[in-house]
């Protein structure tokens, strides 16, 4: 039986973050938030609540939506993660997403934005949410503070609409 | 949170050694309740046994008049799956009612019915339905299995592998949903079985319970007016920042209507 462990043991883990192979060495009790914020430094993604209830830490895990707070890093071992940093284009081109938020407003202080728009990037690969309503239900973990919803839905829309065409 | 050791078992019989091994040893499915509170420093485990390695815990089988779920199922294959989907469309819509699409991407029914939460959705379906559960080393009668908040007949150690749902003639779901947390204030199941009708509440008391005056309604009379008219003693409900016990009693009746013209 194991003695409780000092803290000192770390995992080996890969990771391919926005594209990148990764080799790391992590302890087990490191969240995939502050893995990729503390030791990756990309703060792009936020921690709000840092408990599953705001969606600011939304990420893309092997292109699904996932809180990387409540997901331990060594759990991911072999994955492909997304985060905000990694939706831009070659050359920095936005990601159609990220230029709907722009051209919409979508956002006041911005904290949300990088969760909002990594599961809006979600929301469209899934295909489920066509209207309004249904957009609304599809993004309800991801809180706004400042309460640009009514932009946040029209960015959506407006990208959901594009690819239709 | 505290620091711990990390084991990642390929098969039940490796992960139930683990688990046996050191009784401050946890299980992880999905970690969407078991991180909060280990963030929380609500227990210390020396070791997390991860079972997201096990490829026997995972998916979802029909085989003839019962629906089968691995306990490493998550939430949002049980909401796609076809084979729930056809069979036990209640189970499916139920999912599809669970947080929001983040929890429901990690999150796995046998982490829920191990945690056995008062808001819980899943447990409200697995006594309605009469379902099985089936661990490493028994079958648990899902009325045997539910022992208030927080509690269940899993002895420490033991692993909860899959959920065997018996297919009913009809059931239905709803749920009245806190509108931030998403959690539900009081829930509703309804199932038609050839073993009878089975009425069970969650979310509004300490655990799921059955109704049983509202089973006898239905049994006599399968419609929604049914048990439109039986109250539910607050007694003993849940009353918090969220809702009064007698809220959530009259809730039950709304819900139980809605379950019923849901069921057809
Ligand atoms: C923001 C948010 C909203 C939520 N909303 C809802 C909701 O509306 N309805 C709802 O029902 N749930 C809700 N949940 C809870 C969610 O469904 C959890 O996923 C679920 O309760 C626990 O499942 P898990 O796989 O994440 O389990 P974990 O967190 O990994 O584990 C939970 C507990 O079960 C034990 N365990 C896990 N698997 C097994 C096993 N196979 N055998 C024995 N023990 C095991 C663990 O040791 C732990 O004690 C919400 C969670 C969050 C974060
Ligand atoms: S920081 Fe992860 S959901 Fe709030
Ligand atoms: S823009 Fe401020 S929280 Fe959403």
């Amino acid at each position: 039986m194991p003695d409780h462990p000092t803290g000192s043991d770390t995992l080996p883990l890969s990771l391919t973050v926005n594209g990148e192979a990764r080799q790391l060495r992590v302890a087990p009790w490191t969240t995939l938030l502050d893995l990729l914020r503390e030791d990756l430094g990309l703060i792009g993604t936020k921690k709000g609540c840092d408990h599953g209830q705001c969606g600011s830490c939304t990420v893309l895990l092997d292109g699904k939506r996932a809180n990387a707070c409540l997901v331990l890093a060594v759990v991911k071992e072999g994955s492909n993660v997304t985060t905000i940093e990694g939706l831009a284009g070659p050359g920095g081109a936005l990601h159609p997403m990220q230029a709907a938020f722009v051209e919409h407003d979508a956002f006041q202080c911005g904290y949300c934005t990088p969760g909002q728009i990594c599961s809006a990037v979600a929301l469209v690969e899934e295909g489920r949410a066509r209207t309004p309503d249904e957009i609304r239900e599809h993004m309800s973990g991801n809180i706004c503070r400042c309460g640009a919803y009514p932009n946040i839905v029209a960015a959506i829309e407006q990208v959901l609409a594009e690819n239709a065409r | 949170m505290y620091d711990f050791d990390y084991h990642k078992p390929s098969s039940v019989a490796d992960a139930v050694k683990l688990l046996s091994a050191d009784p401050d040893a946890r299980a992880i499915s999905g970690g969407q309740t078991l991180l909060p509170a280990l963030k929380h420093r609500l227990n210390r485990p020396t070791y997390l046994v991860d079972l997201s390695g096990i490829a026997e815990l995972r998916g979802v089988k029909r085989e003839g008049d019962k629906i089968t779920v691995g306990a490493m199922t998550r939430h949002i294959e049980v909401q796609n799956s076809p084979e729930v989907k056809s069979a036990i469309p209640a189970l499916a819509y139920m999912a599809t009612v669970i947080g929001d699409i983040q929890v429901r991407n990690r999150g796995t029914m046998g982490g829920s019915v191990a945690n056995n939460d008062p808001a819980a959705d899943y447990p409200s379906a697995v006594l309605g339905l009469g379902a099985t559960v089936v661990t490493d080393k028994r079958r648990i009668a899902a009325d045997d299995y539910f022992q208030g908040m927080f509690t269940t007949a899993l002895e420490p150690g033991e692993l909860l592998v899959a959920i065997e749902f018996p297919i009913p003639e009809k059931a239905g779901y709803a749920k009245m949903r806190n509108p931030a947390s998403r959690y539900v204030m009081a829930g509703v199941f309804v199932a038609k079985t050839k073993d009878g009708v089975r009425v069970v509440v969650n979310g509004a008391g300490p655990g799921v319970f059955r109704q049983t005056d509202m089973e006898q309604a239905l049994s006599a009379n399968w419609s929604p007016d049914a048990v439109a008219g039986i109250k539910q003693a607050s007694e003993g409900l849940n009353s918090d920042i969220h809702g009064s016990a007698e809220y959530r009693a009259h809730l039950v009746s709304v819900m139980a209507k809605r379950a019923v013209t849901d069921a057809g």
